[in-house]
């Protein structure tokens, strides 16, 4: 009872019936106290979405090569223009849950084929209503051999796509994929509306929160909020400005200076300075984003399990987390599963600094000399420096680490997934199954720790398929579970940590409780999410 | 034919000359670059064969001679050719036309040159022609020191004092120069003020000093202490007969500067995300985007020529004797 009277006058409050001073007295005349009443108030205008503002972010990605071609976007600067003019099927919401976006629904019976039941009256920027063939034409644009779209390699499992009525769709994938729904929220793959069965990749027509109103490409692009937007509670700007400001110290400016109100990739030896600015705060958050030292199986001393478990326990995780992502990340687990996956496995123990444990399995792993650790700046930022400490606590375990530097040209090709032990980031994967396809499993190419042919990576192959088909969320949850195990033991991989989003934002900004970790700025969906107290 | 045109004419054969030149040191100096751009546009996914079709379409595969002159055909017929990026993993070609990345780029750097010579051309002129006219003063102390401090200041320090002051302190100008092509002139003025006063204070002391020195030096000659022994005031004395004689230093060093405001304000361009040539021309390098790196070159190049070509002819006008070289 008090709590709907409260959240009514929080209501008045908000649309300006009544002032401040009024709901102060009638909350006080409930029975809260009057602090309870105040930062009431506050909390009411902080929590609840207004209209208007123009919102200006400053990324730190974009280059005069993009396109509004969102088969080929690849950085940030892009997927923000995509997020901000467009819907996709689905969509990873603010709290890292997959949510149906341009589908009302979606299900399966047995993660071949799949259904997806369309929003009914949404309209395009031009004012054509979307219906199933504008989802077809959309999403066929990156299938065939003609293809050139980065994504083209996700839709290949596609068999068909048929329209059952203007509302539905049912897609057919040659193999099971309980994950399927995940992959068509990938900005690569924005609903547009269909001519004659096709696309203009390049018109700039969606369905999203903003309309484009200019382009150029590694410079700006800005936009005018859609009238007509779908979404419920989404979309509170009048307008955004999206600005490349590569330079970290001009972005850093440009949010201390109020030139723009949002910036990302903040770097963390500045970061606490620039908290100081009174306009402005700091948000993190553990995305998927992390850096990985890969043992490569098929090369001496690394076939070894002795050894590569020494190793293991000769890396003081949170030392490298403190210096060289200065603080500002999560321990990783010498597994690829973030926080911020679904499926992250809590349970399993956190590994940690181990002199005793270590010399045990290297005495037993009878390995003596030297062992190379190549690694250069081109993997991440700091990795030469963290090539250096896990040197440094593994002598404290009798083990002898050549640091090697190698060359920043050529690291990719010469160096990462070619010699023995080497420096690797991933930018991580929406997916547990995504992440374990691209970097873990024994048919793709990038599996950088060449992990082949122990029990365990047969099993962990076994099990990263059966998972794929399987839909009862407990079973998958299970079995990636396993799978995160299997990795951290037998595996190639030394993770010791996961990056975090730092960004910097204007005070007068605000969120809902939950900030998406999929990517920085709320998921690059901070446009429609957000809004100006 | 008067002879000022024959060596101006003369002059222009000769910076030609030197454009050839500068050109094939370009075309080396880019072809020592290390890396190669299928490694820098792959990254991660750079393998032997991508890499190889890489510089199949690009043409790299070509012996370096040949390039060497098909660039150089393209160049003068004004073709810089398109650029190597946009080409991505992908395989869509994107890619833009070198001259199309380049113009407005061009445009935005000429502004901002143009913008901080007309602040500190006539400023330097003044206060060497004061300082000159009333050396050791007080005045002309105060006037070199300050000019002596902001040039020894690295200019991106320059530009976050006056950010620091102007901007974050008192929020007189903006920090960002966010200018589009939309933008009208004076709002264009008013958002660059920062860029351009740093350039201003970054350029000012060099023109200045070498204007004071120049009179200075003139003012031991006899014909001034004759003028001086006429009966003519030191104002005149400095503007009439001592000014004319120093204008081919002057000019010189004037011209350095302009080239400097076109070729070498990369820093001030980052510091204020302000889309000009020089961050163009730092990307490509990153990226070993060839063609746009010697697009670039050339343009500083022939600005370089250009203006010192310029200087050459205003100290040979001003100083007919320079066209009689012994």
């Amino acid at each position: 009872m008090k709590k709907t009277y409260l959240a009514k006058q929080g209501r008045l409050l908000i649309d300006g019936q009544i002032d401040r001073r009024q709901f102060v007295m009638r909350t006080l005349a409930a029975g809260a106290a009057l602090p309870t009443a105040l930062s009431l108030a506050d909390r009411a205008f902080a929590m609840t979405p207004r209209k208007g503002g123009h919102y200006r972010v400053g990324t730190g990605h974009g280059s005069t090569t993009d396109s509004l071609d969102p088969a080929t976007s690849e950085n940030g600067f892009s997927s923000s223009v995509t997020y901000a003019y467009s819907n996709h099927l689905t969509e990873i919401g603010p709290d890292g849950q997959l949510r149906p976006e341009l589908a009302e629904s979606y299900e399966s019976d047995d993660a071949t084929t799949w259904v997806f039941n369309l929003r009914g009256g949404v309209e395009f920027h031009n004012g054509k209503t979307m219906t199933s063939d504008d989802v077809i034409a959309s999403l066929q644009y990156h299938m065939g051999e003609d293809s050139k779209s980065a994504v083209k390699g996700l839709l290949a499992p596609v068999v068909s796509m048929t329209a059952d009525g203007s509302n539905r769709l049912v897609i057919e994938l040659e193999a099971p994929n309980a994950d399927f729904p995940f992959i068509v929220s990938d900005y690569h793959m924005p609903i547009f509306p269909a001519i004659d069965g096709k696309i203009d990749p390049v018109g700039g027509v969606g369905t999203g929160a903003f309309s484009i109103d200019s382009y150029e490409p590694g410079v700006r692009a800005t936009f005018t909020s859609n009238p007509n937007y779908w979404k419920e509670g989404a979309g509170h700007f009048d307008s955004f400005e999206l600005l490349s400001i590569i330079d970290v110290t001009a972005r850093q400016n440009a949010v201390m200076n109020g030139d723009v109100d949002h910036i990302d990739r903040v770097d963390p030896k500045t970061v606490s300075l620039l908290s100081r600015a009174p306009n402005l705060r700091i948000e993190e958050g553990t995305g998927t984003l992390h850096y990985t030292f890969p043992m490569r199986l098929n090369i001496e001393p690394f076939d070894n399990y002795d050894l590569r478990m020494a190793l293991k326990f000769a890396v003081r995780r949170q030392e490298l987390v403190d210096k060289i992502l200065l603080g500002h990340g999560a321990l990783g687990n010498d597994h690829p599963i973030s926080t911020a996956n679904r499926f992250h496995n809590g349970d399993l123990e956190q590994r940690e600094f181990d002199a005793d444990k270590a010399r045990h399995h290297y005495m037993k792993s009878g390995h003596s000399g030297k062992i190379q650790l190549s690694t250069s700046e081109a993997a991440f930022a700091g990795a030469v420096d963290a090539a250096q400490l896990i040197a440094n606590s593994a002598g404290e375990c009798g083990i002898e680490i050549e640091v090697v530097r190698e060359p920043k040209d050529g690291y990719w090709s010469n160096v990462w997934n070619k010699k023995g032990w080497s420096a690797c980031y991933w930018g991580g994967r929406p997916t547990e199954d995504w992440m374990f396809a691209a970097a873990y499993t024994d048919d793709t190419e990038w599996n950088d720790t060449a992990w082949k042919g122990t029990d365990a990576s047969a099993r962990f192959n076994e099990l990263v398929r059966a998972a794929r088909a399987e839909l009862d969320m407990d079973k998958r949850r299970a079995m990636y579970h396993e799978c995160q195990a299997l990795v951290n033991d037998d595996g190639g991989t030394i993770c010791p940590m996961f990056a975090n989003y730092i960004e910097g934002v204007a005070n007068n900004l605000a969120h809902h409780e939950n900030v998406a970790t999929n990517w920085d700025f709320d998921g690059r969906k901070a446009s429609e999410r957000w809004w100006f107290v | 034919m008067h002879p000022v045109v024959k060596t101006v004419l003369h002059r222009l054969a000769l910076g030609v000359v030197t454009l050839f030149v500068v050109s094939v040191v370009i075309f080396t100096a880019v072809q020592l670059l290390p890396g190669d751009f299928g490694e820098a546009v792959l990254g991660q996914a750079a393998t032997e064969e991508t890499k190889a079709a890489f510089r199949r379409e690009l043409g790299l595969d070509k012996p370096a001679v040949l390039r060497y002159f098909d660039w150089l055909g393209g160049v003068l017929t004004g073709d810089f050719g398109t650029s190597f990026s946009g080409r991505a993993a992908s395989g869509v070609d994107r890619s833009r036309e070198v001259a199309d990345l380049i113009a407005p780029r061009l445009w935005n750097t000429l502004f901002l040159a143009c913008y901080a010579a007309v602040i500190a051309v006539p400023l330097a002129l003044i206060m060497g022609i004061t300082t000159a006219l009333w050396r050791n003063s007080i005045y002309d102390g105060v006037a070199n020191a300050s000019a002596l401090t902001t040039i020894s200041f690295p200019e991106f320090f320059v530009a976050y004092i006056l950010i620091l002051l102007l901007a974050s302190l008192n929020p007189v100008f903006p920090s960002l120069a966010n200018v589009d092509s939309s933008i009208s002139f004076w709002d264009r003025v008013y958002t660059l003020a920062l860029p351009a006063l740093t350039l201003t204070l970054v350029i000012v002391a060099h023109m200045m000093r070498m204007t004071r020195a120049a009179i200075i030096n003139l003012l031991a000659s006899p014909y001034i202490q004759m003028a001086r022994l006429s009966g003519a005031p030191p104002r005149e004395v400095i503007l009439k007969h001592a000014l004319p004689n120093a204008w081919a230093p002057i000019a010189t060093v004037i011209a350095f500067n302009l080239a400097y405001l076109v070729v070498g304000v990369v820093v001030v361009e980052v510091v204020f995300v302000y889309p000009g040539v020089g961050q163009l021309m730092v990307d490509a390098v990153t990226s070993r985007d060839i063609p746009v790196v010697q697009a670039c070159a050339m343009i500083f190049a022939a600005t370089y020529i250009m203006l010192n070509l310029i200087a050459d002819i205003i100290g040979i006008v001003t100083n007919p004797r320079l066209l009689h070289p012994r």
